[in-house]
């Protein structure tokens, strides 16, 4: 059996549907990613598979046991993060990470080997109180307590909203690491670049999985003839392209706008947009990123 | 052009510690300036110098045409500013944060009802007058806050990571109207640490041990430190830094 | 055991990391017995009283002998008349005057002129005054003029010198252990709520009731230590006679500590903020206890409804209890309809809380 499936989980909280019959499943020993901005039910889903919370309807298993009737079995074989780092911050690093592995009937020494590679970016400052560290430092710790205990599945719940780009790469790193010895690792994001680090993604969007796939497969699949554009005056530029005919979609994208049209109106777009008068003017094919493939499954599922 | 922001050799010291060292920049109106930084780079402290929050230990500094130093009064009536954190109050209506906003920064009574209703066409908001901040979803919201910051005309807004966690369609709408009011010759100041943001801005600086180590286009910085994205020019810089933790 | 003990010693590590909390938890019963038992006392002590006595009969002279020799009163002058008496008692020289009547051997009346500028003091003064006045008449006069004593006879059993600090004592025992207990140990847990931490705890093997049992006792170690300390400073610095056994009383209170942990624990089941437990803990314990457990007013001066109510408040019977025991010097006992409605409403309270407590997340 996979390390984690799910069959129609539904749960609502009043009025607001958090999940809507979600179906997947997650493979031994895959680092699988669930990307969506915040409200898109992610949280939820991962306090159903933590034993936290129970669906309305649907069923779910972890590592082959029911949520619902054998949650002490799933309790034993977890690793669990919530979304934010649940640490003592009075307690130092040392305190924490122990208290953690006697709350699993285990101690720092026993499983050291696992959280060596992590641990030693933190054991300089072991006495440190958890409260005074950085971001950075406190997903690291909060990766290392969650590990203490050899669990064969990993889910982390947005581990690095709020850390510097130099502690997201370094925490993906760490996620590899620990995927190539055995550990199933659910991680969710709101940042859709840390798509590209996953075996596989699910792009969800309240409460659905719109898609599930690698990210180079989904990647693949998008159809438009995607273009970036760029000039001097890249406000006018937004209004000129959205409103020229025959171009489906515009949109910022950083220092440029990408929009979607076929070639032929493209080579019209250059000249009406010379004739506009914008300067340093460029125009060029582009490959779709995982942003581009959420709007436009967004689109698709939205209207 | 004329510069909005001006700054010259600005440091702050708390005791030995230099959080701010002799940094020196200017903006201009109109610009969209993106300031990055890690934590703990010196970021916080620089903007509310800016502010006219907190006065510095030595340099010059000219916001919206007052001196940071001595006109700091009149340099609060002239910005606006936007968090992710806090920017409205929930649990009051959305007109009734209008009205609290622009009293605050002495819009009078009349201009009040009559900006507010301009600006709830333009978001076409008309028929969330009267529902509670907290009903709204988070990108109308977003929105709403910036409509806000920029109530009473500033010639400055500064956000602080405005757009983090929020869907990338929201996103976009959100920067748009960020472009429109540049467009409108208010200078946007983003603080953040999410570098899709950066990617958005007309220039960045980047601090890094509180001294600016890099300013200039995205573009220039990505060709400059041959990378592809501004995340990885952040990573390069960050990586030097001696102020770890 | 090793889970239980490692998260014992991480909520003494809470404790002892929180400066402030110390200083609360240890400082504050002292400094309220101080406060109570000193300062805020309606007690009498020291009265200083004139005398006004227009002829010296030996009657007379036996009782202002009496008063001379009693501790609570210092003469401070003897006058033919009542001229000087009010200048006396405006400028703070004397507290009151006793004028005696002029046929006092024939015709024994007294009157009390009181400095009333605090009247709580003042009528226990006076009270205090007609009763050593009543006993030294019953005493120096035969029993054939009974008249004179006959008008009230009341006798403060116990405390006749109504030193209110006999009564602050329990009651400030009563308010303490469920402030320390009941709203220490509810905010504990809640701040796990808060910060995230009990979510990582219920997601894990350890059970439930480890997560409780060990939030409860590093409280009922400190309040073991502050009871104590209490006991120490009513009987050395107070003079409070703990007459009714010193054991039976730790005991009743050790029941009590629990009871008000059991509290604490149902109140962190139902809220799910600090904030919260911080105002509900001070609204429906604190004021509670303070205002209908008798501890200020009395009980029976009530109205029915208060009454009523005041009969759900653990504190009321804890204070009623251990008034008894330090006071009257019952024993452990003599108050066990007191001690076993406590007893009753711990173990309600107890299963309540361990009933409410989720294994998931509310």
């Amino acid at each position: 059996m996979d390390a984690i499936v799910t069959d129609r989980l539904t749960l609502s909280y009043g009025s607001v549907n958090a999940l809507k019959e979600v179906t997947f499943a997650v493979h031994r020993g895959e680092l699988y990613g669930i990307i969506g901005a915040d409200g898109a039910g992610k949280t939820t889903l991962f306090r159903i598979l933590a034993t936290l919370v129970l669906p309305d309807s649907g069923q779910a298993w972890v590592d082959g046991y029911d949520v619902k009737a054998q949650y002490r079995e799933i309790r034993r074989r977890i690793g669990y993060m919530p979304g934010r780092f649940s640490l003592y911050q009075d307690l130092s690093v040392k305190e924490n990470l122990s208290f953690y592995a006697s709350v699993f009937g285990t101690t720092i020494k026993e499983n050291y080997e696992l959280i060596a590679p992590i641990y030693s970016h933190l054991e300089p400052f072991a006495r440190r109180k958890a409260g005074n560290l950085s971001g950075g430092m406190k997903q690291k710790l909060a990766l290392c307590c969650a590990l203490i205990h050899k669990p064969s599945v990993l889910f982390l719940d947005e581990p690095t909203t709020g850390v510097d780009p130099v502690s997201r790469q370094e925490f993906w790193d760490m996620l590899g690491d620990l995927r190539s010895r055995g550990i199933t690792i659910l991680v969710s994001t709101p940042y859709m670049d840390e798509a590209n680090r996953c075996d596989r993604i699910a792009l969800m969007r309240e409460g659905e999985f719109m898609q599930v796939d690698t990210p180079q497969h989904i990647i693949a699949s998008y159809r438009d003839e995607l273009w970036a554009a760029e000039s001097d005056n890249m406000f006018r530029l937004l209004g000129d392209i959205r409103h020229f005919e025959g171009v489906k979609r515009c949109y910022t994208f950083g220092v440029e706008h990408h929009f979607t049209a076929d070639a032929t109106v493209v080579e019209r777009l250059r000249t009406y947009l010379a004739a506009r008068g914008y300067k340093e003017l460029t125009i060029r094919r582009v490959a779709a990123t995982i942003e581009d493939c959420y709007m436009q499954l967004e689109d698709k599922y939205h209207g | 052009m004329d510069s909005v922001i001006k700054v010259e050799e600005l440091t702050k010291r708390f005791g030995n510690f230099t959080a701010v060292d002799h940094i020196s920049f200017s903006v201009q109106r109109g610009e969209i300036f993106g300031f990055l930084g890690a934590n703990g780079a010196g970021k916080t402290t620089a903007m509310r110098m800016l502010c006219g929050l907190s006065r510095p230990t030595s340099g010059r500094g000219m916001v919206a045409g007052y001196d940071i130093e001595t006109q700091y009064e009149d340099i609060k009536n002239n910005i606006g500013y936007m968090s992710q954190r806090f920017s409205l109050y929930e649990d009051l209506k959305v007109w009734e944060n209008i009205r609290l906003f622009g009293g605050i920064y002495g819009v009078d009574e009349k201009e009040i009802k009559h900006r507010t209703d301009e600006l709830l066409a333009e978001l076409h908001f008309e028929k969330e007058r009267n529902a509670y901040v907290k009903s709204l979803p988070l990108g109308w919201k977003q929105k709403l806050a910036f409509s806000v910051a920029i109530f009473h005309r500033p010639s400055i807004v500064f956000l602080d990571e405005p757009t983090g966690g929020v869907d990338p369609a929201t996103r976009r709408q959100f920067w748009e109207m960020i472009y429109a009011a540049a467009e409108q010759g208010i200078t946007i100041f983003v603080t953040t640490h999410y570098m899709d943001e950066a990617e958005y801005c007309n220039r960045v600086s980047i601090m890094v041990d509180g001294r600016i180590d890099a300013l200039d286009t995205p573009r220039r910085l990505k060709s400059e430190f041959g990378a592809t994205t501004m995340d990885e020019v952040f990573r390069a810089l960050a990586r030097h830094a001696g102020r770890k933790e | 055991m090793d889970v239980f003990a490692a998260f014992v010693r991480k909520e003494f590590l809470h404790i002892f990391r929180d400066k402030r909390t110390m200083l609360i938890l240890l400082v504050m019963p002292v400094v309220m017995i101080v406060i109570f038992g000193f300062a805020l006392s309606n007690e009498i002590n020291n009265i200083n009283l004139a005398v006004v006595s227009s002829q010296r009969n030996e009657t007379v002279r036996q009782l202002v002998e009496r008063f001379d020799a009693n501790h609570y009163f210092t003469i401070v002058g003897e006058y033919a008349t009542a001229e000087p008496v009010e200048h006396l008692l405006r400028a703070g020289k004397a507290d009151m005057a006793i004028v005696f009547g002029t046929d006092f051997d024939r015709q024994p009346s007294v009157q009390l002129i009181v400095d009333a500028s605090n009247p709580n003091i003042a009528s226990n003064e006076v009270f205090y005054t007609s009763s050593v006045i009543r006993k030294a008449m019953a005493e120096t006069r035969p029993a054939t003029q009974e008249e004179a004593v006959v008008t009230t006879h009341l006798r403060m059993l116990y405390n006749p010198q109504m030193r209110s600090s006999y009564n602050f004592v329990p009651g400030i025992m009563g308010l303490i252990f469920i402030l320390i207990s009941a709203l220490m140990t509810s905010i504990s847990i809640v701040r796990e709520k808060e910060q995230g931490t009990m979510e990582v705890l219920l997601a894990s093997p350890v059970r439930p009731i480890y997560i409780i049992l060990s939030k409860m006792v590093p409280y009922l170690v400190i309040s073991c230590f502050n009871l104590l300390t209490i006991l120490l400073l009513a009987y050395l610095l107070l003079d409070v006679p703990v007459t009714g056994g010193i054991a039976g009383l730790c005991i009743l209170s050790l029941v009590y500590i629990i009871l008000s942990l059991a509290l604490g624990l149902f109140i962190s089941t139902v809220v799910n903020t600090q904030a919260v437990a911080m105002l509900g803990s001070v609204m429906t314990l604190m004021l509670p206890v303070m205002l209908l457990s008798g501890m200020i007013f009395p009980i029976e001066s009530m109205p029915k409804v208060l009454q009523y109510i005041s009969d759900v408040i653990p504190a009321k019977w804890y204070i009623m209890a251990a008034r008894k025991m330090m006071i009257e010097g019952q024993t452990l006992a003599q108050v066990y309809v007191e001690a076993s409605i406590l007893t009753g409403m711990t173990v309600v309270l107890m299963a309540l809380s361990l009933k409410n407590f989720k294994n998931r997340l509310g």
